[in-house]
């Protein structure tokens, strides 16, 4: 009983409550189905709030420790360890904040096999928060090659035309980086005797050469779920065949994973090598934001161009994080949630629009804001925090990162500082054209064709308010007041930061 | 040679099992024909009551008849494998049988003879004993192959087998032979005894390369794996399931116990090539087995792919350090394997019908929509061949390449993980037929099939969170040396 009251276990399991009722309800009872998932996720966001509320933002430490042992025969050495610090807690909080708002955007855009739909999603839920809470190597990958078999099963059953390709690419390119880090996870089990994270850490003695290789084969794993270029290219088909619900979940949460990776293991376990490879990743940072922005600029379909957008947004990320000074860091994570709250608004934007028009060709809209002043101004909003204004969430963490990048002693260089400031010009660029493009000009066409068939484009009604409105919220919240998030993480940051050989 | 009590208690299950089978063929005689379920019946209450014989055995370590056959940790835990197999194997022919007309009572004698053969395997120390054990459990198997006779596919399948099988082990054979020639015995103590002594000869080398290709042969290792497809699609379908999971634990236990045991000096030149060897059946199995369409021919490549991983368990064998953390770690393996093994051949029994009907990877499309749950669980079964959470296949590779890697074999981990990934493309191309494409499967239901594909995805799930009794069990099970 007492494993099972531990705060972060019922935070992590507690979707699997819900998954256990969902099986008990007939399929067809549709509303049932959703209004039990959404309990189910609104139950752990409290739960998640309730954690927060126990967090204690001055101790470095690893909090609300839930450690046993599991597997401790044979050599073995592998505990149940979930934790939490610093460096995971806004996680933590942005998965369980954007999973019940994932499953307010499904009510009436799936339809079919709801009850399927709504397990996989909490099963997936359960995957997300164990990647952020796990703190012995073989817990964290189950839960992280765990996340993969839900969200296959997302994209594959309820995506677009071309969703088994994308499902299935999604799949294997996630898993070919995710197996390399097994063999360094074992070597390191062998050598430290423990999977323990905290213990591995103070341990540190990892010799140079191997320190190289094992960097290189976790960042193999993380890189691929950032995606850095040139590892990207599941992205776009994965994020353009989704359904809503999983484009928010993967852009807001799945891609978080890969950049929390580098905080949570590649830099602390092995510093020497990240100091090392910092300039490199610096360089494949400033190319993904670049070649991101201009990509996005190229694109005519809608979600095609917010999901190349997030492969310049990380690009941000992974320069902060490899900045390796607190600015720098602190900023990554700030703007790791920013992202899941921009762009995951975005994907629920674009797909609300879908639904109605099932297209998301941008030549055929115009003039939407006119017919649609709610939908229009809201959208303007989250386009200008994904861009990066200032006053908007966007800005404070692309700020801070480009504050710590100039003069990062790791990365040696303020080129790609400087390069990397660009992007930000560029992202107001495509993401400008795609308002122009949408929402002003003239009448599109598209809103005749919808016509013919019904009432015609029709304004947000009030579930999509409040599927929206919450993130709106944190958007103007963390661009005017940033200070409690930078609060909750600084010192963990700092401590971080102090780990680091930096020459 | 004065045989003792204790002689017998070693082999005690073994003559158990086949005194019981050779009742049970005289007793089939007076069951009337339409009432064969009740040799199954009785067939099964045999192994249960060997099983429940070896586990009150745990523990107990022996060698008898002049150090011919041996008792110990090793033998019981792969004759306890052995025996859930052929319940497991029992529980799946049982509404097979029947719905393809083949229903005889010889069907499950001569699965009980071939266990027997396996067990012996398992507990043979001296070489002529394995050969004599290779014969008891093969010569069943091959009359097994060709059980749905006449249809055209099984007997081609029970004669390849047959002959190729024949042919395979009469490499034993000659392997045997050099071996005594080189050392004068042929049994394991003093073959080890012997080539501790001297620098041991190449004639030595050369007859544990034949006995190598033996059994090769036996667990379907590249490049003596030809005939798998051919007899795995050909046989019906239940002797497929328990040929592809039985025939590889006693092959598998055989070859563990020769090579550590007998062959420890010679380490040095048998290490390439079981590294080739592994490497080269991971390979070849696993990128064979994309371009099938038949469910059955795939789950064959399937069965080469994973020789290979277990093969993974023998490179590191002469290191005394490993040695015995890769054996643990092969017998997981097995035991993981035959677990899921058993519950993907289950499913693809369930959709099979008459004329060869409803094997094709296309016929699952749909299963996802009408039959949830059994699509559920080959989706379990599927992702822990994978090797994926949360199944026991995870815990099993993961193991396996622990042991790999401890050895100082991070190349052959690195191929291992890499066909992997490849075997993901494959495997969850069936869970993308079932619930991605359309279409309307139609399944047979029946209670024992239901309850072993039921059991043992369950079983694939929770041990994956629970290893530990089976981790220590395995790690226990070590061979005993002389």
């Amino acid at each position: 009983m007492e494993f099972l009251l531990q705060p972060l276990t019922l935070l992590t399991f507690f979707p699997l409550v819900g998954v256990l009722v969902l099986l008990f309800i007939p399929s067809d009872n549709k509303n049932a189905l959703r209004w039990t998932a959404l309990g189910a996720s609104l139950v752990t966001f409290g739960i998640s709030l309730w954690v927060l509320a126990q967090f204690n933002a001055s101790n470095v430490d690893l909090q609300l420790v839930a450690r046993y042992d599991w597997i401790t025969v044979a050599g073995w050495n592998i505990q149940y360890f979930l934790g939490l610090d610093g460096l995971s807690i806004l996680l933590v909080l942005l998965t369980a904040f954007l999973a019940p708002i994932s499953i307010l955007s499904t009510w009436t855009a799936v339809e079919e096999r709801v009850k399927d739909f709504m397990l996989f999603f909490l099963l997936l839920e359960v995957g997300m928060m164990g990647v952020f809470l796990a703190q012995d190597l073989f817990l964290f990958y189950i839960f992280w090659e765990f996340t993969l078999v839900p969200m296959y099963f997302l994209i594959g059953i309820w995506g677009g035309p071309r969703r088994i390709y994308a499902a299935v690419k999604f799949f294997l390119y996630t898993m070919a980086g995710s197996i390399l880090m097994l063999l360094a996870i074992l070597w390191l089990g062998i050598y430290g005797q423990t999977f323990s994270v905290p213990d591995l850490i103070a341990q540190a003695n990892v010799p140079a050469n191997i320190q190289w290789w094992l960097f290189l084969a976790f960042a193999a794993a993380f890189a691929i779920k950032v995606p850095m270029w040139p590892l990207h290219s599941w992205l776009p088909d994965a994020h353009v065949e989704a359904p809503t619900a999983g484009s928010v979940i993967l852009a807001g949460v799945l891609l978080k994973m890969g950049t929390y990776g580098f905080v949570r293991f590649n830099l602390p376990l092995f510093p020497e090598a990240s100091v090392r490879a910092a300039p490199w990743i610096a360089l494949l940072a400033t190319i993904g934001i670049l070649y991101g922005a201009m990509v996005s600029y190229a694109q005519k379909d809608v979600k095609k161009l917010v999901a190349y957008s997030s492969v310049s947004h990380l690009g941000f990320v992974m320069l902060g994080l490899f900045a390796m000074n607190e600015q720098g860091v602190a900023g990554a994570i700030l703007q790791m949630i920013n992202h899941g709250l921009s762009t995951g608004a975005l994907f629920l934007l674009v797909g609300m629009i879908y639904e109605q028009t099932h297209t998301r060709e941008m030549k055929v809209y115009g003039g939407l804001w006119k017919i649609t002043p709610v939908f229009g101004s809201i959208m303007l909003i989250v386009s200008l925090s994904s861009m990066g204004l200032p006053g908007l969430n966007g800005f404070v963490g692309e700020f801070t990162i480009l504050l710590g990048a100039f003069g990062s002693k790791s990365i040696g260089t303020n080129v790609y500082a400087i390069l990397s400031a660009l992007g930000v010009i560029m992202a107001a660029v495509y993401i400008l054209y795609m308002f122009q493009k949408m929402f002003l000009g003239p009448q599109g066409e598209i809103v005749d064709e919808v016509k013919k068939h019904g009432h015609g484009i029709r304004d947000l009604n009030l579930r999509e308010l409040v599927t929206i409105v919450p993130i709106l919220i944190f958007i103007f919240w963390i661009g005017l007041y940033p200070k409690p998030f930078f609060d909750l993480m600084a010192p963990a940051v700092a401590h971080l930061v102090g780990m680091l050989p930096i020459p | 040679m004065n045989l003792t009590p204790q002689d017998y208690q070693v082999l005690t299950p073994y003559i158990l099992l086949t005194v019981w089978a050779c009742i049970l063929l005289l007793v089939d005689l007076f069951i009337p024909k339409d009432r064969k379920g009740l040799t199954a019946m009785l067939a099964a209450l045999g192994l249960a009551l060997t099983l429940g014989f070896i586990l009150s055995q745990i523990g107990i370590e022996r060698v008898g008849f002049s150090g011919m056959v041996v008792l110990d940790g090793f033998s019981t835990f792969v004759n306890a494998l052995l025996l859930v197999s052929g319940l497991l194997g029992i529980a799946l022919a049982y509404g097979y049988v029947k719905r393809m007309g083949i229903e005889r009572g010889e069907y499950y004698t001569l699965l009980l003879f071939s266990i027997t053969g396996m067990m012996l395997m398992a507990q043979a120390a001296d070489l002529i004993v394995i050969f004599i054990a290779l014969e008891l459990l093969s010569i069943p198997l091959y009359i097994l192959a060709a059980f749905a006779r006449p249809k055209v596919e099984s007997e081609e399948a029970g004669m390849k087998y047959f002959l190729l099988g024949a042919f395979a082990t009469g490499f034993v054979v000659y392997g045997t032979a050099l071996v005594f020639g080189a050392t004068g015995s042929t049994e394991l103590s003093a073959i080890v005894a012997y080539a501790s002594d001297g620098t041991p000869g190449l004639l030595l080398t050369i007859g544990a390369a034949l006995i190598l290709v033996g059994f090769g042969f036996k667990v379907a290792a590249v490049p003596f794996h030809m005939w798998t497809p051919d007899v795995y699609q050909g046989a019906p379908t239940a002797v497929t399931a328990f040929m592809s999971s039985g025939a590889k634990i006693a092959g598998f236990a055989a070859l563990l116990r020769v090579f550590a045991t007998a062959f420890p000096y010679i380490a040095a030149d048998m290490t390439d090539v079981l590294w080739a060897l592994a490497a080269l059946t991971m390979i070849v199995g696993n990128f064979v087995a994309i371009s099938q369409t038949d469910i059955k021919r795939m789950l064959a490549y399937s069965s080469i792919a994973h020789a290979g991983y277990i093969l993974m368990a023998f490179v590191p064998y002469g290191n005394p350090d490993v040695r015995d953390v890769s054996i643990a770690a092969g017998l997981f393996y097995l035991v993981s394997y035959a677990v899921t093994n058993f519950g993907a051949w289950g499913v693809v029994i369930a959709l099979e019908k008459n004329e060869g009907r409803g094997l094709a990877i296309a016929d699952y499309a749909g299963l996802g929509k009408k039959y949830p749950a059994l699509a559920a669980a080959m989706t379990v079964f599927m992702l822990s061949l994978i090797g994926l959470p949360p199944t026991i296949g995870l815990v099993g590779k993961f193991y396996l390449f622990r042991a790999v890697i401890a050895g100082g074999f991070t190349w052959l981990a690195i191929i291992g993980v890499l066909t992997s990934l490849v075997s993901a493309y494959y495997y969850l191309r069936v869970v993308v037929t079932m619930y991605m494409n359309d279409g309307e499967p139609e399944t047979e239901r029946e209670t024992w099939l239901g309850l072993t594909t039921g059991a043992t995805a369950l079983v694939t799930v929770l041990l994956s969170f629970t290893p530990q009794v089976l981790f220590a069990w395995a790690s226990e099970a070590v061979l005993k040396l002389f």
